[in-house]
């Protein structure tokens, strides 16, 4: 009995493993992998052996602010050798992500030392007070760490204080909170609106006579099945200021003037809820399906007011199809990127659209793994929260 | 017996595939920006080259080259030989050593082209002017200066502006009454930043930000802008070929060039050197300019561009009244942190 049970999970194991491979190399590694940039950046640390470790040297009394002599020696050694093996680019490019401007203050660092003529402290301030200030320092000796919270605090708006404490970023550059908070608000009207419109649809559409309500099913997969793509583009035509839905009003008198709704939060709401109406709706009207007649009929005989049955019998058997509806639109909403890049306008970016930015047009690969990771970290606990309220068991998907 | 049967049928297979190998003709991969840059290109350089080496072309459209650059040559599987890339990201591609330098002894005479546009890692392809243009049913007395896009007094109602820090911020300053040959030292100070994106605040809730080249004629002949900011191409190739009733205004253009560079690792090196060295010959370079209104990039090339084009250009003279040339060097120096400073000041 006992070995029969066994066998019977080893052809399961056997089963599921190829998919668990799959999982685990196609998905799994891969993410861990780029989240890791988040935390691990070599670059400086490679690139400045010599001065990693004349930092490392130096006593504790020169621990912060410009270092002593032998740093700059070895400064100037490491530079040397970038020189010549081509990494000096590198070099300038991570410093000038940790301080703005610093490339070209490298690049001509570079420029300027010689083989056989070590560089000092006041060789190199003189040829450039960039090398003088405590900030540029503050700077390297964050560099040379292999590993960094340096990102991470920055998707949160934090950064690192010169006297080693935590603090946050100037008003100016502090923008990701906003956006998260933006993201998860915008994701919560989605949801509702979807629920709003969607579950008297489905009731409709679970109510009626089967060949009926066959047909009106094809109306909601048919968009179901296009392209998120192409529907957003469908929006922007509607939406535009010469477009079909200005032109209607003004038809219709509803309005005098045209509304500006593209490249606007109302109608990136508009054109998300749209998308996301099936994704809430599938679930529900499942539920509402598998529902029998009969337990309506039955709690009416029994003495109950239409509502009364539909708060005490119909709901709660109908609310795991409405949580698992409600949940897929809200994580789906978190990830959304089409959509706002392109109805909505600069104030209505979500979080995806700055992870894309950081690797498609900054190279960034650190800041965006980093902005992914908190996403990831808030979206599993979101869920993880959500499972628990309702519990997992009771979730039905589709 | 029957073994060795076997290995002399697989030995002769494999003769047969390595014989077979000269016979296809080489690709060379490519990527740029597409519409009606990409056809141009198609047209000038890529046919002509194509027939003269007996080689085909695999192009790609993507308008973030840099970006697939970088994840090929981060996974050691570069498959492209040729990207063409923005000036201002063009030496941030050269410092993350995802491109090419370039041995210019193998291409053309640096001296031969005009200042600024042979890089090390990119070579320029192109003139192109960052113009204001407008739709002349709409504004029947347009405005004269790209720096009108600031005066909502004047000209009230909708601009489309590029949604990067590159040339806003320049024409911000200018607006402000900042002399052209003063910007980029004024916006290298923290003053200036803050001065130039004041300026930008007068004008935030008026504009539509564009991002692909393509949109700005859209946003034109949707009306959904009054006036917008554009490559001088963009806009010109809709005047003259659909004879679409829009107007460019060349007065405090900003001037740039296209470039194009080799990825790291690419697999056809030799090829790919052999192309840049036929676009920067001077007859091939001027030859763009029947297709799309960029000027060349190669000083003796003017004289084949033709004389109809020659005035549509940027920088026909007429429109070099009063320019700015975009700085590279800044860009590649503050462009990260502008471009921070810009999108956090565009999410609020």
């Amino acid at each position: 009995m006992r070995r029969a049970a066994r066998g019977q999970r080893l052809t399961a194991l056997l089963l599921v493993g190829p998919l668990l491979l799959l999982l685990l190399f196609s998905f799994c590694l891969p993410i861990a992998a780029l989240l890791g940039r988040a935390i691990y950046d070599p670059t400086m640390a490679d690139a400045l052996p010599r001065t990693a470790a004349a930092l490392q040297a130096v006593p504790d009394s020169a621990r912060e602010g410009v270092p002593p002599d032998p740093v700059f020696v070895a400064l100037g050694e490491d530079l040397l050798a970038a020189k010549q093996d081509n990494s000096l680019y590198a070099i300038a490019k991570t410093l000038n992500s940790l301080l703005p401007a610093a490339r070209s203050h490298v690049l001509r660092a570079g420029r300027h030392l010689q083989e056989g003529e070590p560089a000092t402290r006041a060789s190199m301030t003189e040829a450039d007070p960039f090398w003088g200030e405590p900030d540029t320092w503050f700077a390297i000796r964050q560099g040379v760490h292999r590993f960094t919270s340096t990102y991470l605090l920055a998707a949160i708006d934090l950064r690192w204080l010169p006297d080693g404490g935590i603090g946050k970023l100037p008003e100016d550059e502090a923008i990701y909170r906003a956006v998260f908070l933006r993201t998860f608000l915008v994701a919560t009207v989605v949801t509702v609106a979807t629920l709003v419109l969607g579950f008297p649809l489905a009731w409709l559409l679970a109510n009626l006579p089967n060949r009926l309500s066959a047909r009106l099913i094809m109306l909601v997969l048919l968009p179901f099945w296009t392209s998120i793509l192409v529907r957003t583009a469908a929006w922007t035509v509607l939406l535009q200021k010469y477009g079909l839905l200005n032109d209607l009003l003004l038809w219709l008198h509803v309005s005098s003037e045209r509304f500006d709704l593209m490249y606007t939060r109302t109608g990136m709401i508009i054109a998300m809820t749209h998308i996301q109406l099936p994704f809430t709706l599938l679930p529900i009207y499942s539920a509402m399906r598998t529902l029998q007649p009969s337990q309506m009929r039955a709690a009416y005989s029994l003495g109950a007011r239409p509502f009364t049955a539909f708060r005490r019998v119909y709901l709660p058997q109908v609310m795991p199809g409405v949580a698992a509806g409600a949940l897929l639109t809200f994580i789906l909403c978190l990830g959304y990127f089409i959509t706002p890049a392109l109805v909505g306008g600069p104030a209505d970016q979500l979080i995806s659209n700055f992870i894309s930015n950081y690797i498609n047009v900054e190279l960034n690969w650190q800041m965006a793994a980093a902005l992914s990771f908190i996403l990831l970290t808030l979206t599993l606990a979101l869920y993880g929260l959500f499972t628990k309220l309702l519990g997992v068991d009771r979730l039905k998907l589709v | 017996m029957k073994t060795s049967f076997r290995i002399t049928g697989l030995a002769a297979l494999a003769a047969g595939l390595l014989a077979a190998v000269p016979a296809v003709a080489q690709e060379l991969t490519i990527v740029s920006a597409g519409g009606a840059w990409q056809a141009a290109q198609r047209e000038a350089w890529y046919k002509p080259f194509a027939e003269k080496m007996g080689i085909k072309f695999n192009e790609q459209e993507n308008s973030s080259s840099l970006a697939l650059v970088q994840a090929m040559v981060q996974a050691h599987n570069v498959t492209l030989d040729l990207a063409t890339v923005e000036t201002a990201t063009v030496l941030r591609g050269c410092d993350s050593g995802i491109l090419q330098r370039l041995d210019y002894g193998k291409i053309a005479d640096r001296s031969k082209f005009l200042a600024g546009s042979a890089l090390d890692c990119g070579m320029g392809l192109d003139v192109y002017g960052d113009i204001l243009a407008y739709d002349t049913t709409v504004l029947s007395k347009g405005p004269t200066s790209v720096l009108a896009l600031f005066d909502t007094k004047n000209f009230p109602g909708k601009r489309g502006m590029r949604k990067v820090p590159q040339g806003n911020l320049e024409w911000a300053l200018m607006a402000d009454g900042v002399p052209a040959d003063q910007v980029y030292k004024v916006l290298a100070t923290p003053q200036g930043v803050d001065r130039a994106f004041a300026k930008l605040d007068t004008i935030k809730n008026d504009i539509v930000w564009w991002s692909a080249g393509a949109q700005s004629p859209q946003f034109l002949a949707s009306k959904e802008v009054v006036m917008t900011t554009a490559y001088n191409g963009r806009i010109q190739n809709p005047i003259d070929q659909e004879k679409k009733p829009f107007k460019i205004v060349w007065e405090n253009q900003i001037i740039e060039y296209d470039m194009i560079a080799i990825p790291k690792g690419a697999p056809h090196l030799d090829l790919a050197y052999k192309y840049l060295a036929y676009i920067a010959q001077p007859e091939n370079n001027g030859r763009l300019g029947s297709y799309i209104p960029y000027g060349p990039v190669v000083k003796e090339a003017a004289k084949y561009v033709p004389p109809e084009t020659l005035a549509k250009l940027p920088t026909a003279p007429d429109h070099m009244k009063s320019v700015l040339v975009a700085n590279v060097e800044f860009w590649g120096d503050h462009g990260e942190d502008l471009t921070k400073r810009f999108n956090a000041w565009l999410a609020k």
